[in-house]
């Protein structure tokens, strides 16, 4: 038995079809010349010495003390971070899900909380722990009087993440929470359970897979995560900061190749685990929607340690949010409080603000659309159509998330600062606007490729089959149809692109060169100086900006979008 | 109204699956020889998991083919794309563009053939007046009922006028009433327009109604191809003797032979059989006898007794047991009969025609 006709037949229809093919060809290159090849450079470099191959580099960078240290550093936050974080999602996503809520307020705060992390840029929460808990902090000196808080260092670190990294968690688990069927916990509850042994023994271990998918995301997360560790780390290096420092501080490129791919080694066994056992699992036992609407927990004494709980904690995201435009605006922080624009005109005036907005917003402006397109495209690939190198695209699609932003700026510098294989080839690319927007793309195609897949997933595949069968080519199937029918995800991939894009820091920070005033490189700049009105001056507009595209796309989407023929079919 | 009806012919015709579990090659389609005439109506029918849809997607081009070649008006169309096959589909989700009212979801294949406007909308407003969804255009899909869209389904795929219209079991998602009126509105647009449709259903009371040809298959292979009236009078084998319609099998041997006609033992007992010209004396054989050709009474050809007796309004239901077997009885329009009751002792009769020896 030998299936060679069909796929003979398969690939000759394929080929066929030149739009197709083209698009195919293309995709596989941007792949491989920006994540595969980067990646692979940094392998080269630090195996291969001027002496051939040997293992120098890696003994080299491991007798030193500060990159052992960082490891062990990294892990240990990422693990409680992670432990934390879900734990907290859990929480959050229990009360939304299981638990009536008396005041639409506190839904309201739910809402918020679940949209932060989604328009927050990087350093927000480190500055405003800082402001709030540092040595000038509002909380610590001035209620608590105390004055040598030091925020700096690992609690901090930990306390920002946490913050950062539980709404994911949250969104993730209160997904899976809703397909629960109802009539599991209610035959649970009928042959005589506790609410609390319900609890244990039906729900915590149908989402318990679920539960250790989050927390290695947030491990992930954690361990890659650049910004806060940078600014609130102290003395506290993690991998991120240790490699930014090997090639900024003591221009050791090989040594940073090497220490970026140790951590890429780590990043990519959680992914490996997290993508091929535990999402599976996690998908597995929860299929289907639930049946019935569930009844909420209604029973006081359940309800308001855990309202209590969760309101106070999404309290403590607002302000800490808040505080940051507050930040601009006092005179001086933690010592005097009239309300004054100086540090806002002081980012325009001295500090190239104007520059620095212009090209973080046109530069994402570009990234974005691209983004969206291509993640689409990938998706549509994955999802509806067949060919042999499908299975490559996918999985360097989104291979892209679990390589931390400063191995890819790493293997970026590597890679193309004498051009491709140090042969000239493309070596203008370096340094140029160009460079910037392909790590802008390559950074967020995996979170769009994500979104676009999951909702081609929901369109039955006759319908696109049926346009095919009437006579349009796959790029009229894909225009007239795919698009169409996934708008809203398009529409929310391109502002998460955006928004993404605008608010990156950790790859861009080593590629960057002076001719370009990025946002959040600026921010980074100021706050570690210690100059935190002009670091929050700049925080603020890039609030506004990412909130502003957010409001936006909610508005498109409800406009434009794709609800009105959909929600009723 | 189709340009040219075109004829499909299937040679040698194989697909190959692999089992998702075991990661075993299977036959999906075995060996698949089928003609089917122009202008004909031709029904796929069979379980599910029978190799009847992949048949159907390897017409329309979805699937690829692993031995054999497909042709469509004579000519070889393996290796087309399902957009470069004179086909059109009608799915069984119906497949509309949610995005698109029904005119433009009509129009969709019209578009694509760059035909000028004017010619659109006079084809689209004139088959929608075939399908009776006249000035309905401007509605959008979620706002039509489900036969109403199995309407539009129908309309859109008979508008590019194929060489062949294919149907993907189109009736499975409507109410059994619904279903008794679409297929007979299928069969009549099929007739108006002139056009070969191949049809997949598991519903044998469809495909009766239907078909000019049934095709049944069973596990990947074509059992019996033949018109309504042999497939069910002249099965092939016990398959299709139950699958069509409802059956009794009596088993024996030929006791005695002359020519085409001779006489079985069943369950110890004489019966006279006609075209028993393929056996010869002492084979095993099988009669196949319908419920509604056998009929209960005082003197006959087998005793029996009555283990179940119903009254079912139009027929009373009955089961007994001649021997070991147990043989179903359907007495039309009971009124004026007598009716037997459980633990009765009658005969099960009828003739040497009603039965179809296997």
């Amino acid at each position: 038995m030998a299936r060679s006709q069909s796929a003979s037949l398969d690939r000759k229809k394929l080929l066929a079809d030149p739009i197709m093919v083209t698009t195919i060809v293309v995709l596989i290159a941007f792949l491989t010349l920006f994540i595969l090849y980067p990646l692979a450079i940094l392998l080269v470099d630090s195996f291969i010495t001027g002496r051939g191959p040997s293992l120098e580099v890696f003994q080299r960078v491991f007798e030193m003390h500060t990159f052992t240290t960082a490891i062990t550093n990294t892990l240990s936050v990422g693990l409680l971070v992670s432990v934390a974080s879900a734990l907290v999602g859990l929480l959050f996503a229990y009360v939304e899900v299981y638990v009536k809520l008396r005041t639409r307020f506190l839904s309201g705060l739910f809402k918020v909380v679940s949209m932060l992390p989604v328009v927050s840029p990087p350093f927000v929460l480190s500055l405003s722990v800082i402001m709030l808990f540092g040595k000038a902090g509002i909380i610590t000196r001035y209620l608590l009087g105390i004055y040598d808080n030091s925020v700096y260092g690992f609690w901090g670190i930990f306390v920002v993440q946490t913050l950062t990294f539980f709404p994911v968690c949250y969104m993730m688990l209160r997904g899976l929470l809703r397909n629960i069927d109802p009539s599991l916990e209610e035959a649970a509850r009928d042959m005589g359970a506790s609410r609390w042994k319900v609890f244990t023994s039906v729900t915590l271990p149908l989402v318990l897979p679920g539960l250790g998918n989050a927390f290695l995301v947030t491990f992930i997360e954690s361990i890659a995560d650049f910004a806060n560790p940078m600014i609130i780390g102290g003395s506290y290096d993690t991998l991120a900061t240790t490699i930014y420092l090997q090639i900024t501080g003591a221009y050791d490129k090989e040594g940073a190749a090497a220490m970026a791919v140790v951590l890429l080694c780590i990043t990519l066994l959680m992914f490996i685990v997290q993508k091929y056992v535990l999402e599976a699992k996690s998908t597995a036992t929860l299929t289907g929607k639930a049946s019935r609407a569930r009844m909420l927990i209604a029973d006081r004494s359940v309800t308001l340690p855990l309202t209590i709980l969760c309101g106070v904690i999404a309290l403590f995201v607002v302000i800490m949010y808040v505080c940051v435009p507050f930040g601009a605006l006092f005179k001086t922080w933690g010592y005097d409080f009239t309300l004054t624009p100086k540090w806002f005109i002081q980012v325009f005036e001295r500090y190239h603000g104007l520059e620095a907005f212009r090209d973080s917003f046109v530069l994402s402006l570009i990234a974005s659309p691209l983004t969206a397109l291509l993640s689409m495209i990938i998706s549509y690939l994955v999802v509806k159509r067949n060919f042999r190198s499908k299975g490559f695209i996918e999985f360097v699609s989104m291979l892209a998330m679990a390589v931390p932003g400063t191995v890819l700026g790493v293997g970026f510098i590597r890679g193309f600062s004498a051009g491709v294989f140090r042969t000239g080839f493309l070596q203008g690319l370096y340094g140029s606007a160009a460079i910037l927007v392909i790590v802008f793309i390559v950074r967020s195609l995996p979170t769009g490729t994500r979104s676009g897949i999951s909702a081609l997933r929901q369109i039955d595949k006759s319908i696109e089959e049926s346009a095919y069968d009437m006579g349009a080519d796959s790029f009229t199937v894909f225009r007239t149809v795919t698009l169409p029918l996934i708008k809203d995800s398009f529409l929310s991939g391109l502002v998460t692109a955006f928004v993404r894009s605008i608010t990156a820091i950790s790859a861009i920070i080593l590629l960057v060169t002076p001719q370009f005033f990025l946002i959040t490189v600026q921010i980074n700049e100021f706050a570690e100086k210690g100059s935190y009105g002009i670091a929050c001056a700049f925080a603020t507009i890039l609030i506004v900006i990412t909130y502003g595209s957010v409001l936006l796309m909610n508005l498109a989407i409800k406009h434009f979008g794709t609800s009105k023929y959909t929600e009723e079919a | 109204m189709a340009k040219e009806k075109k004829g499909v012919r299937l040679e040698h015709v194989s697909k190959i699956y692999q089992d998702p579990k075991t990661k075993k090659d299977f036959y999906a389609v075995h060996d698949a020889n089928i003609d089917i005439a122009p202008g004909e109506f031709v029904t796929l029918l069979g379980p599910s998991g029978c190799g009847k849809t992949t048949i159907l997607r390897m017409i329309a081009g979805f699937e690829s083919p692993d031995e054999g070649e497909v042709y469509l008006g004579g000519e070889p169309i393996n290796e087309l794309t399902p957009n470069k096959r004179d086909t059109a589909m009608v799915f069984q989700s119906y497949a509309l563009l949610p995005h698109y009212n029904i005119f433009d979801n009509v129009a969709y294949g019209l578009k694509l053939r760059k035909l000028p406007k004017e010619e659109i909308s006079e084809k689209v407003h004139s088959i929608l007046r075939l399908v009776g969804l006249e000035g309905m255009e401007d509605r959008m899909t979620n706002q039509l009922s489900g036969g109403q869209q199995q309407r539009v389904a129908l309309a859109r795929a008979l508008v590019i006028e194929p060489g062949v219209l294919l149907f993907d079991e189109p009736l499975s998602n409507l109410d059994a009433k619904l279903r008794v009126d679409m297929r007979n509105e299928i069969r009549r647009i099929q007739q108006a327009a002139g056009i070969t449709a191949i049809y997949v259903t598991h519903d044998q009371s469809e495909a009766m109604a239907l078909s000019d040809n049934i095709i049944i298959m069973k596990k990947g292979v074509v059992d019996q191809i033949g018109d309504p009236h042999t497939v069910y009078y002249h099965p092939v084998d016990e398959f299709v003797a139950d699958f069509i319609g409802e059956s009794n099998f009596l088993r024996g041997t030929l006791s005695e032979k002359d020519g085409e006609s001779g006489v079985a033992t069943i369950e110890g007992h004489p019966v006279e059989v006609a075209n028993v010209g393929h056996l010869s004396v002492g084979d095993n054989c099988v009669l196949v006898l319908r419920p509604e050709a056998a009929h209960l009474t005082d003197e006959g050809v087998l005793p029996c007794k009555v283990t179940l007796s119903r009254f079912m309004g139009n027929y009373q239901n009955y089961q007994v047991m001649v021997g070991d077997t147990l043989v179903k009885i359907t007495d039309f329009n009971p009124k004026n009969h007598k009716i037997y009751e459980v633990g009765d002792e009658a005969f099960v009769s009828f003739t040497a025609d009603d039965v179809h020896v296997l």
